[in-house]
């Protein structure tokens, strides 16, 4: 009995000095991204909660003075202010419309172009190219090269000046009249002609999300299809019992990183950042700052709680 | 007929026939999922490059192109001249070439030190892990200009844990120089780190624990088993993590200009002031024409990356096929 207990209380000192080994080790590992978090984000955080509960007045080169004036700029975003509420709002919604539409065309097109095809290369390079034009530079050299142009010459050439350069504009309503004339409900080609025009969305929307999926993919050791084959299992069930769970794991990533990428780019960071520069109200643009990104982090935190439970980790 | 019938009965019920029937109805499997992949695709690709049509048509687009109203799409009188000047201007090789270093270095910092992290966070416990781990969700998620004045500060008198006041008797003004965003990357929070943290932890969680734990009885150690066992096996996250760190680095303006990184490392920031440069140098105003050097400087700027992506791509697939990892 006594012995028992003895080998027992052995067995679990030595686990815990293993385990507390192991979480040193694990500390180390993150303690570059500890550091920098601490020095750069959180002390910055403090000083951009500081600017949202105070009065900040810019002064000259020397830089800002702040004067508390506790919840006013709070009470002013969500009560005075004619667009906040709304504009979050909207922002949140169409952030929600479009993640999952994103994430399963993104997969789809993944398993695509993963496959073996005469110009696979060719085809991986275009798929790609949403992610290097939607960049900031070249997406904002493209955005000023455009606004120069409508504000530098009359408006009506610039429309045609505009048409010109940056797409392969159709007349789509010439297509329409005819579709109409061949007697398809007006309703209907309304949902299409909707349907078309968020594809494209989608398509700029995925080049991220087509990478990290490939990425996944290609991390599935092609062994494991072999001996299913072998197993004389379908390509339906091998897709969701070897495909799917193997990539759950960057299903997580990619909601996660298209939540986040949909908000980064939505009306109401565009609206902060116009607070900033424009208006130069930096405590109400701190306001709408951290209660946008609040609001994301619990969306987040609900999606990682539902998604989590259902994702396949080796463990 | 009654003859083709026949035909067509043994063809269905001879059961010599079976393994020939077999082969054939794979085969127009096959090639209707073929056909319809490939519809998919070059439509895809269509709604993909129908901008880009535009502008690299446009960047070879002479003067009288540009004016005519009949030109579209194809150039009557195409010309190298938009290019020429764009690469002059913007001293394209030199500062592709700085550039080029800048971001390579940045992204090998980013690795290493994502990397770790990342392996940190999905395989070891240790006390606030969660905690520390929204912290990482928290650098993505903040929007960049929430920050930046406070960041900007922090850098104007650089001063950490007073050393320079010590040594040298006064903080430094970082503003710039590079250093910022080297020394942001890395403590692991750079342009998008934590989206970087994110993905190796999520491809670390996604491996077998198996291999480590072989390497473990084997008697690796910690950064034995992280370097030869955990980093091999994550080539595709290193990959993929390598291609967005140098895209984004690439085309990053906000870094660049927060920190006032020089111009003579970022390409990215001569592409902004590509257009105003041209209307004062050569004394070419009209909007646009100078949008046509900017169609260029843009078709400049993508095809270096455009280059890496398949370089890299091609590099993965070769070294997953060798290693045969997982499993």
């Amino acid at each position: 009995m006594s012995g028992m207990t003895l080998a027992e209380n052995k067995k679990r000192r030595f686990r815990l000095s293993l385990s507390g080994k192991k979480s040193v080790v694990g500390m180390i590992f993150v303690m570059p991204f500890v550091i920098g978090f601490v020095w750069f984000i959180a002390l910055s955080l403090i000083t951009t909660f500081r600017m949202s509960f105070s009065d900040v007045t810019v002064a000259g080169v020397s830089g800002m003075s702040m004067s508390w004036n506790s919840f006013e700029n709070y009470v002013y975003a969500f009560t005075v202010h004619p667009t906040f509420s709304e504009t979050m709002g909207t922002s949140v919604l169409f952030m929600l419309i479009d993640v999952p539409l994103i994430i399963f065309f993104s997969l789809f097109m993944a398993l695509f172009i993963n496959q073996k095809f005469r110009g696979r290369t060719l085809v991986r390079a275009i798929f790609f190219l949403p992610v290097i034009l939607g960049a900031p530079a070249i997406a904002d050299a493209l955005d000023s090269a455009r606004a120069m142009m409508i504000g530098g010459i009359s408006p009506a050439s610039a429309e045609v000046m505009t048409s010109l350069g940056s797409n392969l504009n159709v007349n789509i309503q010439y297509y329409l009249n005819m579709f109409g004339d061949m007697a398809i409900p007006d309703s209907l080609l309304g949902f299409i002609v909707d349907a078309v025009h968020r594809i494209n969305t989608i398509v700029i929307a995925s080049g991220v999300q087509i990478v990290i999926f490939l990425a996944a993919l290609q991390s599935i050791p092609p062994s494991v299809y072999e001996a299913a084959r072998v197993e004389g299992a379908t390509s339906y069930e091998a897709f969701w019992l070897i495909t799917f769970p193997m990539v759950s794991p960057l299903i997580l990533t990619n909601v996660v990183y298209t939540i986040i990428d949909s908000f980064v780019t939505s009306p109401v960071v565009t609206l902060a950042y116009s607070t900033i520069f424009s208006d130069y109200n930096y405590g109400l643009g701190a306001v709408f700052s951290i209660v946008s990104a609040a609001l994301v982090l619990v969306i987040l935190g609900v999606v990682a709680l539902i998604l989590g439970r259902r994702t396949f980790y080796y463990t | 007929m009654a003859k083709f019938n026949e035909k067509l009965n043994t063809w269905k019920n001879d059961p010599k026939l079976d393994s020939a029937r077999g082969h054939l109805e794979r085969k127009v499997k096959g090639w209707l999922f073929a056909l319809f992949r490939t519809i998919i695709v070059v439509g895809i690709a269509y709604v993909i490059l129908s901008p880009l049509i535009g502008i690299v048509a446009n960047s070879f687009f002479s003067t009288e192109d540009r004016y005519s109203p009949v030109v579209y799409i194809i150039p009557q009188h195409p010309t190298l001249e938009r290019y020429e000047l764009t690469i002059l201007r913007m001293d394209y090789w030199n500062v592709l070439k700085n550039m080029m270093m800048y971001v390579i270095g940045i992204t090998f910092i980013q690795l290493v030190i994502c990397s770790m992290a990342g392996y940190g966070f999905a395989r070891f416990n240790f006390p606030m892990k969660r905690i520390l781990f929204a912290c990482v969700i928290i650098t993505i998620v903040l929007p960049a200009h929430a920050i930046m004045y406070p960041l900007y500060t922090t850098f104007q008198s650089f001063d950490p844990l007073w050393i320079f006041s010590i040594f040298t008797g006064g903080s430094t003004n970082l503003l710039g120089s590079p250093w910022p965003v080297v020394i942001m990357t890395l403590f692991g929070v750079g342009l998008r780190s934590g989206l970087y943290i994110f993905i190796f932890t999520q491809f670390f969680r996604g491996l077998p624990r198996e291999i480590e734990e072989a390497a473990i009885i084997d008697g690796a150690g910690n950064v034995r088993t992280f370097t030869q066992i955990m980093l091999p096996n994550a080539s595709p996250a290193i990959i993929t993590v390598a291609i967005f760190s140098i895209v984004w680095q690439y085309n990053d303006n906000f870094l660049g200009r927060l920190f006032n990184v020089s111009d003579n490392i970022l390409l990215s920031r001569r592409i902004a002031s590509l257009q105003a440069t041209i209307a004062n140098l050569d004394q070419i105003r009209d909007p646009s024409i100078t949008t046509l050097y900017v169609y260029a400087a843009v078709v400049l700027m993508i095809l270096p990356l455009l280059l890496i992506y398949v370089l890299l791509q091609k590099y993965l697939i070769e070294g997953i096929e060798r290693s045969g990892i997982v499993g």
